[in-house]
């Protein structure tokens, strides 16, 4: 049986990329051996744990659970994209100051779930915030820390 | 002078809240996992695995599988045998009478669990490796399954392995005084029977080892996800027949361990075999379904508890009777028993009962393999006392405070045994009583307590106290057990041309802290700013032979080899300072990098340039005078076969009634790891744990059929704790320094996971407790367990 290709366009970390990969292959498994973004992990690949968490036109969805020809002509961000863009340095700067992790391996997806809950811009209970964040797995800080850093950021920015 | 003492001289970062520079990089996305390494023409290792829980492997067809695209090679169980030095036996002489059968990397002619590797295909993509498995033929005999400890032991019970007679690994009874005469002297005599239910770690990260073997140099490399990289080497290298000193294991960072990281497994050996036959890379991550059925289960536990106790709530003796599932193997090197044998040393070990009786019996099962997984023992052993206490409280009509005032060790009554013999010390249960007293707000909590069952919504308050193991001798289970496994560690502090610290450590960083830690204690000791110190660990070709991190240890044990071995250093530039500055060394100080006279805080000659003359200028010294500049510490426990510590928990929790729904409201712990070296990776270690503990308290089940199938082998079905579940956890610290080293450190790392469950307990049963005699004793608490207590169901 030969392994049937595809060739997938599209836009990861604000540049563009063209290549022809098994039909099989995952979003994330795309990202991080076609393009060599590791900051993505694998952890279940069964879409629980949110590790693999990455942004698709804007959305947040388990890159684990996307074939990347289902990307076709989709705009993708990473961790390391939305890194570069400085968008969440902030939330990044409190997670270390907060020390919101400790392996790290669940952090990338969790910034990024995060990203999407502070885009929101509302007020928001320590509850509201563990609600919205449950869907990542965390199995070292005990969450915490990251409500504490995820609060801290979000009242700073509503203040302006 | 001392430099342990917080903030009292410049560059005093004991006890200092610093952050870690890997997570600076791990929320960018840089981390650099084992995964993320990939060198050119890796292949890919995937297994074909049991579907049975005990079946005769009667014939392997391959043929297909070899055959098929990117395959580069197939290999059984037998085949890899061929290529291993002998089988590996979970046994440790400290265990007398211990029986286990001799294991192969993967099933020989017989597979013992569901799940365990059969055989191995290697091909250019883990897809295609997958594909291939899916044309392995195995024809299989069904063999009969025990799966259910209650009855392995049982006449007539089918016994896994013949060799060994029974289905029993090991048994074990320990104890002090004169139990039967207590009971008989008893005004009340409690006896209860607990259910544990298996668990499992769910490391984020999964397993995963990257092979290489360079035929030229004869070097074998692994890059894995490790706690302790130089036990890997030495069992590695053994088992394949590799010179140890030509194996180099690489640990980068690692994506959570919790004791699950410092085990050694058959299909990690078979992919390094692999990566020696082919000469090419192999890689090898464990999936999270084959995660399931192939990494360590812990915790399957049936305790028989008894406790004899005075009508003013003097408890005078206490007694379980332990019954341990262990798996189809006792796990090796560290065995499967070593959970039972914590259960027996630990529980009741914060109380003064004069009497006490524990005995142990491990089985085995055709299931996983069990063994060590954070805080061994101790969420058994702790939830199983302190229900007993709780139920004592009622009898007695003490409050849960008030009988645990009565019945805890004084402290200053130490150094004593506890009552399985354990010599304790330095410990502080009165301080920590009083002050999770305090924390809770107990007496406003009990009011509102109060007020609320009035309207029907029923809160309970818990309260859990514990001793916790940490950082063991090289007496006993280590060492002397005949494990390979160093219970010393060893620190190495160099200083470069450039005048900045390098800290070389036996021991790992999993995302605790330690790097950081370990810089702190050397900047310390030596006077010099954190950012001159860089702490490498995980590398055996780059640091000095140690256990790694395991049992609580690192801050304990590598603490003060980093301790002792920076103090060398810091010896050493004053000798060289003294000579170049013709001063005498007592007279002069090291702060913030630069040598200055004692009392002074004006540079006389900075590290940089003690560092530039040290490395090239050697003719400014003189002839009888060669330095150094690196300096190596080890250190071991000597008297005591821990390092114990303890605390307590509180907890407040609201239980539904109708549907037995538990609502974790808050979590207060009281803990006393002696000397802080960090205090908010102290409290993040205390609460990460907590929750840990939570899990297997409350959802965390490795669920078999009586055919001996794992029935949620998923995360979706294997329920770990989310966010939305778990309450904000408070954490207060007694420092009570150990007096068994000079930094005073104890560990951190498990305590929280210890407790966690017990104090869980005995929150729910006070939820209830207005509406029922019953009582919840099984773990995890289902709705279902609550309802059944609540005598609804």
């Amino acid at each position: 049986m030969s392994e049937e290709m595809v060739t997938v366009n599209m836009t990861v970390n604000g540049e563009p990329v063209t290549k022809t990969i098994p039909v099989r292959t995952h979003l994330v498994d795309f990202i991080r051996t076609e393009l060599g973004f590791t900051g993505s992990h694998l952890g279940c690949e069964h879409g629980v744990c949110g590790a693999c968490s990455v942004r698709v036109d804007g959305d947040v969805v388990r890159g684990c659970l996307m074939l990347a020809a289902q990307a076709e002509g989709a705009d993708v961000m990473t961790i390391e994209g939305i890194t570069d863009t400085g968008e969440i340095a902030d939330l990044q700067d409190k997670f270390v100051e907060r020390n919101a992790l400790q392996c790290g391996f669940c952090t990338p997806g969790m910034l990024m779930t995060a990203a999407e809950l502070l885009s929101h811009k509302s007020e928001m209970s320590r509850n509201d915030i563990r609600e919205f964040m449950s869907g990542n797995y965390c199995r070292c800080t005990g969450y915490h820390a990251i409500v504490d850093a995820i609060e801290s950021i979000n009242n700073e920015r509503l203040k302006g | 002078m001392g430099f342990i003492h917080p903030y009292d001289r410049p560059n005093s970062y004991i006890g200092r809240t610093l952050p870690r520079s890997r997570a600076k990089r791990a929320v960018a996305g840089r981390g650099r996992y084992t995964d993320d390494i990939t060198p050119p023409r890796t292949l890919h290792a995937a297994f074909v695995r049991s579907p049975y829980a005990h079946a005769r492997i009667l014939k392997i067809d391959v043929e297909a599988a070899k055959a098929a695209p990117g395959v580069k090679l197939v290999m059984t169980g037998a085949e890899l045998a061929e290529m291993c030095t002998g089988p590996w036996i979970g046994t440790l002489t400290v265990f007398e009478n211990m029986k286990a059968e001799p294991q192969y990397p993967m099933a020989v002619d017989r597979a013992c669990w569901h799940g365990e590797p059969v055989v191995m295909i290697i091909a250019e993509t883990r897809a295609q490796a997958e594909d291939a498995g899916e044309l392995v033929m195995v024809d299989y005999e069904e063999l009969p399954v025990v799966i259910n400890k209650d009855t392995a032991l049982n006449a007539g019970s089918p016994v896994i392995h013949a060799n060994l007679g029974d289905n029993k690994a090991w048994e074990n009874t320990l104890g002090s005084g004169d139990v039967d005469k207590a009971f008989a002297e008893a005004d009340h005599v409690l006896e209860e029977t607990f259910y544990f239910g298996r668990h499992t770690a769910v490391s984020l990260e999964p397993r995963i080892v990257l092979c290489e073997y360079d035929q030229g140099t004869e070097r074998l490399t692994i890059h894995t996800s490790s706690q302790c990289p130089h036990m890997i080497e030495t069992v590695f290298a053994r088992t394949l027949g590799v010179p140890e000193h030509n194996v180099r294991i690489v640990a980068p960072d690692v994506g959570g361990s919790f004791g699950l990281k410092i085990h050694t497994f058959g299909d990690e050996v078979a992919a390094t075999a692999a990566a020696i036959k082919l000469g090419r890379p192999v890689k090898f991550v464990a999936d999270r379904l084959e995660s399931f059925v192939s990494d360590i289960h812990a915790r399957e536990n049936r305790v028989k508890a008894k406790i004899g106790i005075m009508n003013d709530g003097t408890m005078i003796a206490a007694e379980i009777d332990d019954l341990s599932g262990a798996g189809a193997y006792s796990q090796y090197p560290r065995t499967s028993v070593f959970e039972a044998n914590q259960i027996l040393n630990i529980t009741f070990g914060p109380y003064k009962h004069p009497n006490y009786r524990a005995k142990a019996t491990v089985v085995y099962l055709n299931a996983v393999p069990t063994s060590q997984y954070r805080a061994v023992g101790h969420p058994i052993g702790i939830s199983v006392g302190e229900h007993m206490m709780d139920w004592a409280a009622d009898v007695t009509g003490l409050d849960p405070f008030e009988i645990r005032r009565k019945n805890v060790m004084e402290d200053d009554s130490y150094p004593r045994n506890i009552g399985s013999g354990i010599p304790i010390k330095d410990l502080s249960h009165q301080a920590c009583l009083e002050k999770l007293h305090g924390l809770m707000e107990y007496d406003k909590l009990l009011a509102e307590q109060a007020e609320l069952r009035e309207n029907g919504i029923y809160r309970g308050i818990g309260v859990a106290g514990f001793i916790k193991g940490t950082a063991p001798s090289p007496v006993g289970y280590y060492g002397a057990g005949g494990a390979r496994i160093a219970a010393q560690d060893a620190t190495t502090v160099k200083l470069e041309p450039s005048g900045g610290i390098i800290v070389a450590l036996g021991v790992t960083d999993q995302g605790q802290g330690v790097d950081t830690v370990m810089e702190q204690i050397a900047a310390a000791a030596i006077g010099c700013h954190m950012d001159q110190v860089r702490a490498i660990s995980g590398d055996t070709d780059a640091i000095p032979y140690g256990g790694g991190t395991y049992a609580s240890r690192a801050t304990a044990i590598g603490g003060e080899a980093t301790y002792q071995a920076a103090l060398d250093l810091r010896r050493e530039i004053l000798h060289m300072a003294g000579i170049l500055l013709q001063t005498d060394p007592e007279n002069l100080d090291i702060v913030d990098g630069n040598v200055v006279d004692d009392g002074s805080t004006d540079a006389r000659i900075p590290l940089s340039e003690i560092g530039r003359i040290g490395h090239f200028q050697l003719g400014e010294l003189p002839n009888d005078y060669q330095p150094v500049l690196s300096h190596t510490r080890r250190y071991r426990l000597q008297d005591s076969p821990y390092i114990y510590t303890n605390g307590i928990h509180g907890a407040y929790v609201e239980v539904d009634v109708d549907t037995g729904w538990i609502k974790h409201l808050k979590h207060w712990v009281v803990e006393d790891c002696g000397r802080i070296i960090n205090e908010q990776l102290a409290d993040e270690q205390i609460r990460g744990g907590c929750v840990q503990g939570l899990g297997g308290a409350l959802y965390e089940h490795c669920i078999y059929n009586d055919y001996g199938q794992l029935q949620n082998g998923t995360m979706a079905d294997y329920v770990t704790p989310m966010m939305s579940e778990m309450p904000d956890i408070h954490v207060g610290h007694v420092q009570t320094p150990t007096s068994e080293s000079e930094l005073g450190a104890k560990g951190a790392g498990e305590s929280g996971t210890g407790a966690a469950p017990g104090v869980m307990m005995n929150a729910v049963n006070n939820a209830i407790k207005p509406l029922t005699e019953g009582r919840v004793t099984e773990q995890p608490i289902t709705p279902e367990l609550v309802l059944k207590a609540l005598r609804k169901i």
